[in-house]
């Protein structure tokens, strides 16, 4: 079927490619939403430019109506669209500009942690007293302001005893003194045991002698000891025992030795060396030559000892051993000066604070 | 104790063995080794020479040209430019190729024009200490005075090629204080043959008891004293031989009459003394406890006061030495003695002790008799004494040794039997290898199957119970051979205890609070163990605990607070640098509530911080610390320990800064106090501001709370409110805060400050204090009616109260 349309026909399509034309020239151009928005109103709007030219519609034929009606639809459509897609642009041109600007130099410090930690003295302190906690011990803790009987007395060690240095000890009175060892809390633990055994103890703190301070002697210093006292308790035990600490503590490529020496409350009694890191035991400075570094002294527990604080020495035996946890840790780590476990520089504490 | 091996192989065949494990070895047998010296010089180009000719060198004042034979005809001229040199000399040459101990390389050499073959060597260019040269030979070179042969290696001659061992020796070892103790038991580690001396002495007819007698007053003290007259001596130099042994002992030579009494102190671990006859002017002695006050001007030129617990030698009238410990200066042997009253005596090691300490005097004498030497072995070593006294210094020693007392010996018996001995050990040692250990150990015994009975001889003191034979079998048959085991016995519960578990808690909490662990010292000085310390423990009103005898000032008394000692700690490290500090210390006070009697302990944790708390500076954050950063420190704590309880007060204490300080209670109880540092005592320690705490850690963990159940997480809403109030600046934040808590109820959940302002568009002495609300309900929403209701009486009671006003 074929049409002669009226004039006005083609005016108004003409008026709408028109309207289209400008329309999709404006979205291209327009560089944010609110310009889309505008141009929006302007052309699709209910007083908008499509709407303008479909009033002029009137004077059309009833044919004709539609044709111009199809035509201001397809263009709406397609402004529609064209608005739709370069919105979705501008959006992610501004998302991307977003993005650029949060971006941060991934190279900057991180914000610090304000984190302290442990000192490397207690620190070496709790791993000795978890690895024989973990072994049965329990932890036992006693005064540091002592009586002469607990320090020395009841180790075995009378009044007069040429092996009681009187000039190494902080004496408060002729009877209290600053403990020098912290053996004394093993004694005042058998007591408390009145005769019964199994005693399986380890005691660690803060013990005093009269020194004057310097790299290598400190008058505050700290001690742990252990004893195990039960029946049928041998030498060998303690051997095994101490191997196993020296392992624990130096590592499994450590091999200790055992050499008699000389306390009152122990018989027979013990040091115990392990082989030097260093040298892998063919002598060098550290370990003055010999291959081995002395780390503590032990020994099975006097029968005086035992029969002082009420236990029946023929019955139970036991085993006793200290050590420095500052000789342990200048010899782990390499620290030159005792002082440095009382100055409390934070640049040495800091250092042991990680694993 | 040093040992020399030449000295050693006298007594015990060392061929084979090397020095090196000789020391380890005897090591392990529990004489520790602390150091093995020497051989300083071995070197065959060192000869004895004969200085046949010396002139002085044609082109030098101070040089002089001697023609040295140095055997097998062999001559050299040497340019020697000692001041002592000259014709008829036996001398130390060293030939060309001889490297000396520093290190020096002899060549053949022209000297201003003449050929020098070699040198002439002073002692201290062989390597001899200087205090072991002769004063004659001080400047120069050393002159042989002794019949040697020329061209004979010197270093052996001058015990050059020895190797000294020094044994650090453990308290019970006294034995090993003697070359002939360390034979026995070198002797029992190799099974080897010892071969001790025999000494015997030619005895003129003239008797010791025609010049002198002996009289104990106090036999406990002196349980033996022998006298023994030696005449006609000769006081000159000793023989190289016996230079040499006490050189390598440590000891200086001085003359042939003490340097025998110190060879024979050496060997037998005996010492002995010897008077100068003549000058002791008595024909009796007389050992007595000295009287209170006596005076005795002793061998160093000191004059010293005595005492009745002293024992002083006598001639009857004074005292002529201190037994056991130092001679008198009157009898001292001098160059022209000739007559000598020798002492072999044993004393008791107790007074000997007494002796030495009251004066100040240790010596190798002293320190053998505190120990305990060997009673059986006094005869035999004066009679060593006297058989050197007689071949060396000439001397002629008279018959008998006059002795008073008794040097019997009740040797200790151990019994103990081999299975006994195999089950303390660890081991299985057969029956005759034990017995092969105490043969070689050289101690009388017997066995009877498997029971053995030991008599421990009176060299070997330190033996006298089971136990000692335990170690001493258990040290020959070898430390190494001891099995590893662990103990067999039931299993036991260890473990930390609650309370040791708790106090790692804290440790840890304080750690991940920022804070560094640190250790002090418990001693301090006097006015820092009374200075920070906190209401309640002040409030006992108590000193602190003074050391008798401190050895600085810096450490002369107990703490009553760590703060002090802590601050000193941040002042070390702002001093360098390190401008954030926070340290915290957990450790012990120590309150000694009743004269004398043993201090109460308490725990503490104290703390300090000082510096930036928040340091990130390109970012702008740089935050000082504050007291409300400590303060949350410490809440923190209390919650972790729900020991939610504890109240801060406002409080002005000594040292602090009165608008910054509280206290902490615990149900009314101080616990202890934080607060910034009073700034007049910043600046004593040099610190900007710096905050502490002191808190009583005991209190802390009885009053902790283990949490038990469990809050089922609620699903109705919680409500917010916020209510800003303008009152009294002084008015402080816990009281209404807690005012409102309790007007909340019984659904307000929580109450928290979220802002305060004072200042510009508040009223003089005024702020306002803006609190944020949550109301809550476990079991169903709450209605709007209830919270406005809660907020009005929460208003009105504010107002009523305190006179606060409701801001808009
Ligand atoms: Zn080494």
């Amino acid at each position: 079927m074929d049409y002669i349309y009226h004039e006005e026909v083609y005016k108004l399509k003409e008026r709408l490619n028109e309207i289209k034309e400008e329309a999709l020239e404006q979205i291209q151009s327009a560089v944010d939403e609110k310009t889309l928005q505008d141009v929006r109103v302007y052309f699709l709007g209910k007083k908008g430019q499509i709407t303008e030219v479909l009033k002029g519609m009137g004077k059309l034929s009833k044919e004709e109506r539609p044709v111009i009606g199809q035509l201001a639809n397809q263009i709406r459509d397609e402004i529609s669209e064209a608005l739709e897609t370069k919105k979705t642009k501008l959006e992610q041109a501004a998302l991307e500009q977003q993005l650029e600007e949060e971006a941060v130099d991934v190279t900057l410090p991180g914000r610090p942690v304000q984190a302290g930690g442990p000192h490397l003295l207690r620190k070496v302190i709790r791993e000795i007293e978890d690895l024989f906690t973990s072994m049965g011990y329990s932890v036992a803790e006693g005064p540091e302001v002592e009586t002469d009987f607990y320090n020395f007395e009841s180790l075995n060690l009378p009044k007069n005893h040429p092996a009681r240095d009187m000039q190494d000890t902080f004496f408060i009175t002729k009877e209290l003194l600053m403990r020098t060892q912290t053996s004394p809390v093993q004694a005042r633990t058998l007591r408390k045991h009145e005769g019964q055994g199994p005693v399986k103890i380890i005691c660690p703190g803060k013990v005093y002698r009269r020194d004057t301070d310097d790299a290598t002697h400190s008058h505050q210093f700290t001690q742990i000891e252990g004893l195990y006292v039960d029946e049928n308790i041998r030498m060998s035990d303690l051997k095994g025992t101490l191997n196993v600490f020296a392992k624990h503590m130096f590592g499994e490529d450590r091999a200790i030795r055992l050499r008699p020496s000389f306390f009152p409350f122990t018989e027979p009694s013990v040091e115990m060396d392990i082989s030097c890191k260093i040298c892998q035991g063919e002598g060098c400075s550290v370990c003055k030559g010999s291959g081995w570094i002395e780390i503590l002294g032990a020994g099975m527990v006097h029968p005086n000892v035992l029969e002082m604080a009420g236990f029946d020495s023929n019955q139970y035996k036991g085993f006793a051993f200290g050590m420095g946890p500052e000789r342990i840790a200048m010899l782990k780590y390499g620290v030159e000066d005792i002082r440095h476990f009382y100055t409390n520089d934070i640049r040495f504490l800091k250092q042991f604070h990680g694993v | 104790m040093l040992v020399s091996r030449k000295w050693l192989e006298q007594y015990v065949d060392l061929d084979g063995i090397s020095t090196e494990d000789l020391a380890e070895d005897i090591t392990k047998a529990g004489l520790e080794v602390e150091e093995v010296r020497g051989p300083v010089l071995n070197d065959e180009n060192i000869v004895v020479g004969y200085v046949q000719e010396c002139v002085q060198h044609p082109n030098a004042d101070k040089l002089n040209l001697c023609q040295v034979d140095v055997g097998d005809g062999e001559r050299a001229q040497i340019v020697c430019g000692a001041p002592n040199v000259s014709e008829g000399q036996y001398v130390v040459v060293a030939k060309p190729g001889a490297r000396l101990p520093g290190g020096l390389k002899i060549k053949k050499a022209k000297l201003r024009g003449e050929v020098s073959e070699g040198m002439i060597c002073s002692l201290q260019e062989l390597g001899f200490e200087d205090k072991y040269v002769p004063e004659d030979f001080k400047d120069g070179i050393y002159v042989i005075d002794e019949e040697v042969a020329v061209g004979e290696p010197a270093c052996p001659l001058l015990n050059l090629d020895d190797a000294v061992i020094e044994i650090e020796l453990t308290a019970n070892r006294s034995d090993c204080l003697s070359m002939i103790g360390v034979a026995y038991d070198v002797a029992a580690v190799y099974e080897k043959d010892l071969k001790l001396p025999e000494p015997t002495v030619y005895i003129e007819n003239e008797l010791s008891s025609d010049y002198i007698s002996v009289e104990i007053e106090n036999d406990k003290a002196n349980p033996y004293y022998g006298a023994w007259i030696i005449k006609d001596l000769d006081i000159k130099a000793s023989p190289l031989w016996l230079q040499n042994r006490l050189i390598s002992a440590g000891i200086r030579p001085i003359n042939n009459v003490v340097d025998i009494t110190n060879y024979v102190l050496m060997e037998y671990g005996q010492p002995l003394h010897a008077f100068d006859y003549d000058r002791f002017k008595s024909q009796k002695v007389v050992t007595r406890m000295a009287n209170e006050g006596e005076t005795i001007i002793t061998l160093d030129g000191e004059e010293r006061t005595l005492s009745p617990e002293h024992l002083v030698i006598t001639n009857g009238q004074s005292a002529h030495a201190i037994a056991g410990v130092m001679g008198g200066e009157e009898s001292e042997v001098q160059d022209d003695t000739t007559t000598v009253l020798l002492e072999a005596a044993y004393f008791n090691p107790s007074v000997v002790r007494q002796g030495s300490k009251d004066h100040g005097l240790r010596s190798e004498a002293s320190s053998r008799f505190e120990k305990g030497v060997d009673i059986t072995r006094v005869k035999e070593a004066a009679t060593r004494a006297a058989q050197l006294l007689s071949e060396i210094a000439g001397g002629k020693v008279l018959g008998e040794m006059v002795e008073k007392g008794s040097t019997e010996w009740n040797p200790k018996i151990v019994e103990f039997t081999a299975s006994e001995i195999n089950q303390r050990i660890g081991t299985e040692i057969a029956i005759d290898e034990m017995k092969n250990i105490i043969e070689r150990l050289r101690l009388d015994y017997e066995v009877n199957g498997e029971s053995f009975t030991v008599k421990a001889p009176a060299r070997r003191r330190d033996i006298s119970i089971k136990e000692d034979m335990v170690e001493e079998i258990a040290r020959l048959y070898g430390y190494d051979r001891i099995p590893y085991t662990l103990p067999e016995g039931v299993m036991k519960k260890g473990g930390l205890t609650p309370r040791q578990k708790l106090v790692r808690e804290v440790n840890q909490y304080l750690q991940k609070a920022g804070l560094n662990e640190s250790l002090t010292y418990s001693l301090t000085k006097e006015d820092w163990a009374n200075q920070f310390v906190s209401p309640e423990i002040k409030a006992l009103g108590l000193e602190p605990v003074a050391l008798a005898l401190p050895m600085t000032d810096l450490h002369s008394h107990l703490r009553l607070s760590a703060i002090p000692e802590l601050l000193s700690s941040v002042q070390h490290n702002v001093a360098r640098n390190q401008y954030n500090v926070a340290l915290y210390e957990l450790g012990s006070i120590y309150l000694q509530k009743e004269k004398d009697q043993q201090p109460e302990e308490n725990m503490r944790v104290a703390g300090v911080i000082t510096g930036l708390w928040e340091d990130h500076p390109w970012q702008g954050e740089k935050k000082p610390v504050d007291f409300f950063v400590i303060k949350g420190i410490l809440e923190g704590l209390f919650v972790h320990l729900h020991d939610e309880e504890v109240a801060f007060e406002k409080a002005e204490l000594d040292r602090l800064h009165p608008g910054r300080t509280a206290v902490m209670k615990l149900n009314d109880d101080i616990i202890g106090y934080v607060g910034q540092v009073h700034p007049t005592v910043q600046k004593e320690y040099d610190l900007q501001d710096t905050y502490v705490f002191d808190l009583n850690l005991d209190q802390v963990l009885e009053a902790v709370q283990y949490r038990e159940d469990y809050r089922v997480i609620t699903k109705y809403p919680a409500i917010a409110q916020d209510l800003a109030f303008v009152v009294d600046r002084d008015l402080p934040a816990k009281q209404l805060e807690d005012a409102i808590k309790e007007q909340g109820q019984p659904h307000l959940e929580t109450v928290r400050v979220f802002d305060v302002y004072q200042g510009e568009h508040m009223e003089e002495g005024k702020k306002s204090i803006a609190f944020n609300l949550i109301f809550q309900n476990d079991e169903r929403t709450l209605k709007d009616e209830e919270i406005e209701e809660a907020r009005q009486k929460i208003v009105k009671h504010l107002e009523n109260e305190y006179q606060a006003v409701l801001r808009g």
